[in-house]
């Protein structure tokens, strides 16, 4: 297991190009370009079903795409010393913290396996992410006692124990009450104007996309439908990008 | 054999990973040492009960402890335990890593460049290779002392245990019992393999992880059973 090189600091570029995957005869992903600069927070937004956290899957690594590349600073991600060159983080939906261990251990894992800390050390940063993230009282807890918002919360101080140049979330306030929504919204925030990281958020909540977004994509079907500014996306004209925008319902007397 | 070749490859780790191979041992015998020995014991019971009495019927009443002695120490301890073993330690090695699988955690440990093999798999193959030889040795001697018991009570024998044990040290030697703790290590590998990639290779939901804990009981226990044979073929003097 090779550790990143700490010394790296700073948010990192991604670039898709000509992104395409399938599952058996099903098109997911059908050609996705886009660009994603340094320090910035950039939302992919879309229905369900329209393939965003497939896209997400293989930013991290996780998928293998049909065709296209992905360039992490202008390197592929398929290169074997990108892990060890940049660190990136995945916030899963549903937090994906391992149930067999402690808040604090799922916490402290990454330098534990690595070995890029003493116990001691750990234990300190395990303490500061875990109060960052408010949950200072949960580092004994198992998972299983932890609500949603504070598993994803748990999740995103795992993620920053890496520290993190770019991190990616998937439907960071899916489950979540607005409340908590609020708070992981403002972390997200937060995190990249303290530690400049890229973040990459993948969301059909047009609340914290708008909240958060210095670019917004549209997603739909596998295909990018537009990026822009959270006020441009707002006044696109496709109808497709309004449907999903407007999306309402009123009760009828 | 693409995991067990991984794992192999993963060797060079076991010192680091130390910590999670003793967890996984005390958890395996922990777990299993109680239920060893009752089986055990019944295993040596019924092998004199079943050979003893035409033994005895024959003049050969001698014979018994050789018998249940190598019976158990060869085939039954080894073979048995092993099953014991795929039934209760390989199904819930493959559960635990199949939900790690279906709730993504696995995927997690992959997002943090930690290798699922070292940090889940190799620890649980060493534990169970460590393991099961020593249940098996403990089986062997339960066993033995199962079918002795047997032996000496049942009215059909009435064979003393200074006669059973003497009769077994005559007959059975040092490398039957190592013929046996060897089979019982290359189970332990199968059983490891099998449950940890039908854990890793899991899909679905609840109902997935309950076909792979199945698949990795069922395909444990047929290899143990083919390869039983080779190995006993290769073994045979």
């Amino acid at each position: 297991m090779k550790s990143p090189n700490p010394t790296i600091s700073g948010g990192v570029g991604l670039i898709v190009r000509g992104l395409r995957k399938s599952f058996g005869d099903q098109e997911v992903i059908r050609g996705i370009d886009f660009e994603v600069r340094p320090g910035e927070i950039f939302v992919i937004m879309g229905p369900s079903g329209s393939g965003k956290s497939v896209l997400l899957k293989h930013l991290i690594g996780l998928e293998t795409p049909d065709a296209g590349e992905i360039l992490i600073n202008h390197e592929p991600i398929t290169t074997p010393e990108i892990a060890a060159k940049y660190r990136m983080a995945l916030v899963f939906q549903s937090g994906a913290l391992l149930n067999s261990l402690t808040v604090g251990e799922n916490v402290g894992l990454y330098l534990t396996e690595h070995r890029l800390n003493t116990a001691e050390e750990i234990e300190k940063i395990v303490a500061e992410k875990l109060a960052d993230v408010g949950l200072k009282d949960a580092i004994h807890k198992m998972p299983g006692e932890l609500s949603g918002g504070m598993k994803k919360r748990a999740a995103i101080a795992r993620a920053l124990v890496i520290r993190p140049q770019l991190i990616l979330y998937d439907e960071p306030t899916s489950e979540l009450d607005p409340i908590s929504s609020v708070v992981i919204g403002n972390e997200i925030l937060g995190l990249n104007r303290r530690i400049g990281v890229t973040s990459l958020v993948v969301s059909h909540d047009r609340d914290l996309a708008f909240g958060v977004a210095d670019r917004i994509a549209v997603m739909s079907e596998g295909k990018i439908l537009t990026i822009s500014t959270p006020a441009e996306v707002k006044n696109f004209k496709d109808p497709l990008v309004q449907n999903f925008l407007n999306a309402d319902f009123k009760r009828e007397n | 054999m693409l995991l067990f070749w991984r794992t192999l490859q993963a060797l060079p780790q076991a010192w680091r990973q130390r910590q999670k191979v003793m967890e996984q041992f005390f958890e395996i015998g922990n777990a299993s040492l109680l239920m060893v020995c009752i089986l055990s014991f019944f295993i040596g019971g019924v092998i004199a009960l079943n050979f003893g009495p035409a033994l005895v019927e024959r003049s050969l009443a001698s014979a018994v402890g050789g018998v249940v002695g190598l019976a158990i120490a060869k085939e039954l301890a080894p073979v048995m335990m092993a099953i014991l073993i795929a039934g209760r330690i390989g199904s819930a090695m493959a559960a635990e890593i199949g939900s790690m699988r279906v709730y993504q955690e696995i995927d997690a440990l992959r997002t943090m460049n930690i290798n699922p093999i070292h940090y889940l798999v190799l620890p649980r193959i060493l534990a169970l290779a460590a393991a099961l030889p020593m249940l098996v040795i403990f089986s062997i001697l339960i066993g033995w002392f199962g079918g002795s018991v047997v032996a000496n009570f049942n009215h059909l024998m009435d064979i003393p245990f200074r006669v059973f044990f003497a009769n077994m040290k005559d007959i059975v030697e040092l490398g039957d019992v190592v013929n046996g703790v060897f089979k019982s290590f290359c189970f332990a590998v199968i059983i490891g393999t099998v449950s940890c990639h039908q854990g890793l290779t899991t899909i679905g939901g609840p109902r997935g992880i309950g076909r792979s804990v199945t698949k990795a009981v069922v395909n444990s226990i047929v290899l143990i059973v083919i390869f039983d044979y080779i190995l006993t073929r290769f073994l045979l003097k």
